[in-house]
């Protein structure tokens, strides 16, 4: 287990290194800059701004200053919000996204399992139906029409919940249903799937002719094995729903860090752009080796080497 | 053995998983909950404070998103000058009629031959945090604005004709000709006459900053409340990133009886359909971003406004390439295009047809409005007769050697997808369709159209200029041969020219004559298609009242009130 633990994390060393680098190239080749407006600075104010980031050195050189920085821990200033730095960006910014994103994999795990097996046990009746006719919607309706639903119904018509910041917890009542309906309905499909496959399994059969309760059953043999593929979704999900969502972020005016990744792109501000991006990558590596160990433990036959 | 006990560990988790669920997130929205209770606790004791102290009332408004920076030197966007404007007051104001009018300083004065300028500053004069404020802030700001380690975006066009300003943006600062004689006179020297030079003394780029917080925070220092020290109306209580601003009233500020407000709070949307929600709702009572389809439905109402502001939305023609270097192609292209369509249909009628380069708003050297007196009182084009146009300008093409559009190269349109800019991309397809003219239409992200345009890698582009300041030569300059933001390459010797003389005189009618006839020259070239002016639109609650919207786009809350 150690052996595994200390392999993946110098793999995902490699993995993050490998993206960052990628992202250093690509972010530069694309036209544009982070200096640009729509009334033309000065060249002399320009130049002074570049020499002040050092964006007038070669790229080699740029990329090892910024490698050599980020390795101490220091991801520099922003370009664009001037004052400043990636790194309190980073730290007031994600722990917002992370609570809303944090609920919203809570109650979409809490809602989607128990409804996916609900759909299992009940196959081809109306229970069945109606909870995948709710996964259907979950995954065809984006977001965002799932927000201005919510906001002009529960918002804006009912006046029931505030329609922007997170200053009460009525304010986090509908981003988090908006941020948990995709991942809820995609977990009770994954959820009726695998439980259907499990109740079919030979196990299930002797379970039952040993005489053993409905319960014992569901909770000692099928959930556990059924679980597995939603323990592998949960992994990515956790880290994309962590570090927020643009779209809902913006209906709801919530400050988190999902406007920053596509801010920082549009905007040209390359240090957040790289900020983010190793911020991301090192999230969804560290998710990927708990998911690992959690097999582990949740199937015991399952080798971690 | 081993694996039952394991099983019932699992179960046992699950349950507990399932039940904690509930209580986790319970926990979690009661932390978030106390957390903010907090926020809002000192907010609601702010407010109390406000209450007690001042009888102030909390003014929410939404006028942007996050601003990039609110430090005056470093500001270049509208939204942020929306809140500068608040938080810091200049040596002058511009007062609801246009007007310059006294700020920090009480009286000024200008040398005969218009080099000298002296601000005498009022009494006892203070920061937010209670300290003194002399003229040497002013000196001290001024310099850094010129600092290239600062590198504020707008030096040049507010101290460029300030003498010693070429040494200081290299690095010299005391070169720069600012100066306190005492603790209340500022005085400028100028290198060439700049008879708008009050309009820049009451530009937010040359707001005074204290020297304490900025040496001792940074670039940081316009981040955070505690460090955000101004001398404005309001000074900076929050600042949420992505979320609010928070200004308080400032009773240290030398008209603090006048400031009815206890505080003015900023909410930080970007989004149009949220910000009209939260109007609905009202939990703002101002937003500047109404969603567009939302319009046709506001028409008549009485808190839907539209104003105009100092600017054009104008395209742009690429002068040093072909057929573009041809006079006659370039009217005809503009008079093919029916104005009164475009901005009152395609556009809403949140933009003005514009016969002009120089809209409504403009001041005129000599007073009143600089459009009236534009050639002869005439407008350029006659917007109001489109079918005349079109048959001028079918004539024009014929005489510049395309009748009927034949043998004209197919041309592109470059533009980026935001607001109505691909709507007027089609539009232009259809309207130059009917001089048998091919238009493509190139939709190009934000940030890379900026630079296409400005490098000339374009044919005809989408352009728009919106004044800082509302003297004529600030949207004019653009036109010049050596401007950076002359994307089309204009290159009129006489405009140039037209241009210097207005800037080498202090008379008022000569500084007149030579602006108009700068106006004349580039309409006479078509050195750009004007299309529409820009208005500003916003919804606003009738209870709210002192509030007004000045030509610059910026709303002035400071002598506002709530009327219940």
């Amino acid at each position: 287990m150690a052996k595994y633990v200390v392999k993946r994390i110098a793999m995902a060393i490699v993995t993050i290194w490998a993206v960052a680098t990628l992202t250093f190239f690509l972010m530069n080749m694309v036209p544009g800059g982070p200096f640009l407006s729509e009334k033309a600075v000065s060249p002399q104010a320009m130049a002074a701004l570049e020499a002040k980031y050092g964006l007038d050195k070669p790229l080699s050189e740029q990329y090892v200053t910024y490698m050599t920085d980020a390795l101490h821990g220091d991801f520099g200033d922003s370009l664009k919000q001037r004052g400043r730095t990636v790194m309190s960006i980073i730290q007031t910014k994600f722990p917002v996204s992370a609570k809303v994103g944090g609920m919203s994999i809570l109650v979409a795990f809490c809602v989607g399992v128990p409804l996916g097996c609900v759909a299992a046990l009940n196959r081809g009746k109306f229970l069945d139906n109606l909870i995948s006719v709710i996964a259907t919607c979950g995954i065809a309706v984006p977001s965002f029409v799932v927000c201005t639903v919510l906001m002009y119904f529960l918002g804006v018509n009912l006046k029931l919940l505030p329609t922007f910041g997170l200053t009460s917890w009525k304010h986090y009542v509908m981003p988090v249903m908006a941020l948990s309906f995709y991942p809820m309905a995609y977990i009770m499909r994954l959820m009726r799937s695998s439980m259907l496959d499990v109740l079919g399994q030979d196990y299930m059969r002797t379970a039952r002719a040993k005489g053993l309760g409905q319960f014992k059953i569901l909770f000692k043999h099928a959930l556990r094995n059924a679980i597995l593929p939603v323990i592998t979704y949960l992994g990515p999900l956790t880290a994309y729903t962590l570090v927020g969502s643009f779209i809902v972020e913006k209906i709801f005016t919530i400050p988190g860090l999902g406007g920053e990744f596509v801010g920082s792109i549009t905007s040209r501000d390359y240090t957040v752009i790289m900020g983010t991006t190793i911020f991301l990558a090192a999230l969804m590596v560290v998710m990927n080796v708990i998911v690992d160990i959690l097999y582990k433990i949740v199937d015991p036959r399952i080798k971690l080497n | 053995m081993k694996k039952k006990f394991l099983a019932i560990l699992l179960t046992a988790a699950m349950v507990a998983g399932l039940t904690a669920c509930g209580s986790s997130a319970d926990q979690s929205s009661q932390n978030a909950a106390t957390g903010e209770t907090t926020q809002s606790g000192t907010e609601d004791t702010a407010d109390a404070a406000a209450t007690t102290t001042e009888g102030g009332k909390e003014l929410a408004v939404q006028v942007g998103p996050d601003p990039e920076t609110i430090d005056p030197a470093l500001n270049s966007a509208v939204d942020g000058g929306n809140m500068l404007l608040h938080a810091f007051e200049c040596l002058l104001t511009v007062d609801q009629d246009g007007n310059l009018a006294p700020g920090q300083a009480e009286t000024w004065e200008t040398s005969e031959d218009g080099l000298t300028w002296t601000f005498h500053l009022r009494d006892g004069l203070k920061w937010s945090d209670g300290s003194d404020l002399t003229a040497n802030d002013f000196v001290y700001s001024w310099k850094r604005v010129c600092d290239p380690l600062v590198a504020a975006p707008y030096a040049e066009t507010v101290l460029g004709m300030v003498k010693g300003y070429s040494e200081a943006i290299e690095g010299n600062l005391d070169a720069l000709a600012v100066s306190a004689s005492d603790d209340k006179t500022l005085v400028v020297e100028l290198d060439t006459p700049c008879p708008y030079f009050g309009s820049l003394a009451a530009f937010a780029t040359l707001s005074p900053v204290q020297q304490a917080t900025v040496e001792a925070n940074g670039d940081a220092w316009a981040t955070a409340p505690e460090s955000y020290i101004s001398n404005g109306p309001f000074y900076m209580t929050e600042w949420v990133p992505g979320s609010h601003i928070t200004f308080s009233k400032n009773p240290n500020y030398w008209n603090a009886d006048a400031i009815k407000l206890g505080a003015l709070k900023f909410v930080l949307m970007e989004d149009p359909n949220a910000a009209y929600s939260a109007y609905q709702t009202g939990e703002v009572m101002m937003i500047k971003d109404v969603p567009t389809e939302e319009i046709p439905s506001l028409d008549g109402n009485e808190e839907f406004y539209i104003e105009p502001i100092i600017g054009t939305y104008y395209i742009s023609l690429n002068i040093e390439k072909e057929p573009f270097d041809d006079v006659n192609v370039r009217k005809a292209l503009s008079l093919a295009i029916d104005r009164e369509y475009v901005a009152g249909t395609l556009m809403q009628g949140t933009y003005t047809a514009a016969s002009n380069f120089m809209g409504p708003g403009w001041a005129d050297p000599t007073g009143g409005d600089f459009m009236e007196k534009a050639n002869g009182g005439k407008p350029y084009i006659d917007t109001t007769n489109f079918e005349a146009n079109l048959e001028e300008a079918k004539k024009l093409l014929a005489e510049a050697g395309y009748p009927n559009g034949e043998g004209f190269p197919t041309i592109s349109y470059t533009t980026n997808d935001a607001g109505y800019h691909t709507v007027v991309a089609e539009y232009l397809q259809q309207a130059w369709a009917e001089l048998g003219i091919d238009l493509e239409v190139n939709i190009v992200e934000w940030s890379s159209f900026t630079p296409m345009r400005r490098s000339g890698d374009f044919e005809v582009a989408r352009n728009g200029w919106v004044g800082d300041y509302s003297d004529p030569s600030n949207m004019l300059d653009v036109l010049r041969s050596t401007n950076g933001n002359n994307d089309g390459k204009y290159n009129s010797a006489v405009f140039d020219a037209a241009m210097d003389a207005s800037n080498q005189t202090m008379d008022a009618a000569e500084r007149s004559k030579a602006l108009h006839e700068a106006e004349d020259a580039l309409m006479d070239d078509m050195g750009c298609i004007p299309l529409a002016y820009y208005n500003d639109f916003w919804l606003q609650s009738s209870k709210i009242t002192g509030m007004w919207h000045s030509p610059y786009g910026y709303w002035y809350f400071m002598y506002a009130d709530i009327t219940e």
